[in-house]
């Protein structure tokens, strides 16, 4: 998104689209990625509810994949993850390996 | 029928705080606000005090909200809401508008106990149907980590620093909680990101309370707190097993604590990890654990006191 000069801001700066943020991806913050193994996932959805980036998706009430376009590769998800017989479901890896 | 609070039904919610805002990477505010608005099944509109949340959330023409959202000031997010919350009133009364609205007011703990805290005693006096919630990360993260009230006794900050001189915050913190409780409002209540379904229970019986109700929620901040980035829940949850953040609620005068630790660790669990309480560990410094452990103590019974004197107040219902 191309950033407007200050006369073609609304007055009060408004902003009228809801969740604009989106537009702006944050997943080039990430030094660490989460890797997400399914067969030790139990679907308990903690990585989901305590993600801070809305980074992990849901669907039909299930866990998908991460949206690496926003996670900032905090770890939160993966130091929270009880997997399965005490493997982890989501693991950090280096970025860029 | 209100969403069952269970993970897999909430997952299927729209979450209305988006990706794409700019809060720091392992922040623990953006989960508070996201298990608060999943709470509600209620349309909500909010209001922002000056803060991190709010300077991270709307930058320019981005704004991470899908809800109607507003930004004011530093010091007047409960004022600003108050106002909103008096228009809505009117014109149901007028006719012309019938939708059931919540009104909920975000600020941090520089925004509610220092700088925000007489417009919000002022709406809490007032009586205005809203919910105020504190996300408490115990200093001006924003601004780069300044205390604030709010502040635990012996952290580290850049204007209390840590020195041969001056051991970090040498006061207590102030506790805003029962200050707000003594406002003499329906309903007061303190939670924690690591106990979600506890904290969504909470902001669900704040809701359906009419008239002014408040929820101090701590909110992990690796940044000021000198920790991992991926421990802010972890942080969260030794905050509330050391009962430095008792989980507890005060309903019409009544206090009832709603998680109680199986056992109640030494607070050196939670200061541990933290590098702001890095200084209290050093030998010469072994009277501030002493007296930081001595705190929580003090303060643990009296809550485990006054659960049980209220209780005894309460007259049996019929």
């Amino acid at each position: 998104m191309k950033l407007k000069g200050w006369k073609d801001v609304k007055p009060g700066a408004v902003v009228t689209e809801a969740g604009s943020a989106l537009k702006f991806k944050t997943g080039s913050w990430r030094a660490f990625k989460p890797k997400w193994i399914e067969e030790n996932c139990i679907q308990c959805m903690f990585c989901w509810i305590y993600c801070p980036d809305m980074a992990v998706k849901a669907k039909d009430g299930k866990r998908a994949e991460f949206d690496y376009d926003y996670c900032k590769g905090c770890g939160i998800c993966a130091l929270e993850c009880p997997g399965k017989k005490g493997n982890k479901a989501i693991v950090m890896e280096e970025e860029g390996k | 029928m209100a969403t069952p609070l269970s993970l897999k039904e909430l997952s299927k919610k729209e979450v209305l705080l988006t990706a794409g805002h700019r809060m720091c990477s392992g922040c623990g505010a953006p989960p508070v606000v996201k298990m608060v608005l999943l709470a509600s099944d209620y349309p909500v509109v909010a209001s922002n005090a000056t803060g991190c949340l709010e300077v991270s959330t709307c930058i320019s023409e981005y704004t991470a909200w899908k809800i109607p959202w507003i930004h004011n000031a530093f010091e007047n997010a409960a004022a600003s809401l108050s106002g909103v919350e008096t228009m809505y009133r009117s014109l149901k009364k007028q006719g012309k508008i019938d939708k059931e609205i919540k009104f909920i007011a975000f600020g941090g703990d520089g925004g509610t106990y220092d700088i925000g805290f007489q417009s919000l005693s002022g709406a809490m006096e007032r009586g205005h149907d809203m919910l105020y919630i504190c996300y408490d990360n115990g200093a001006y993260m924003n601004t780069g980590i300044q205390r604030s009230s709010a502040t635990p006794f012996g952290a580290d900050t850049t204007t209390c620093p840590a020195g041969s001189v001056v051991p970090g915050k040498l006061q207590q913190r102030k506790d805003l909680t029962k200050i707000m409780a003594a406002h003499g409002i329906p309903y007061v209540a303190q939670a924690s990101p690591s106990s979600w379904s506890d904290l969504m229970k909470k902001v669900r019986k704040a809701l359906e309370i009419k008239g002014p109700k408040f929820m101090n929620i701590i909110a992990p901040c690796n940044r000021g707190w000198r920790s991992r980035t991926d421990d802010a829940i972890l942080l969260s949850r030794l905050a509330v097993e050391t009962c430095y953040w008792p989980l507890y609620e005060i309903e019409d005068g009544v206090t009832k604590i709603t998680v109680k630790p199986k056992e109640k660790k030494p607070l050196v669990d939670f200061l541990k990890p933290q590098g702001r309480f890095k200084h209290m560990f050093a030998p010469e410094n072994e009277w501030m654990l002493k007296q930081a452990q001595e705190e929580v103590d003090k303060n643990w019974e009296r809550l485990l006191k006054e659960e049980a004197f209220t209780a005894s107040l309460e007259t049996p219902k019929e």
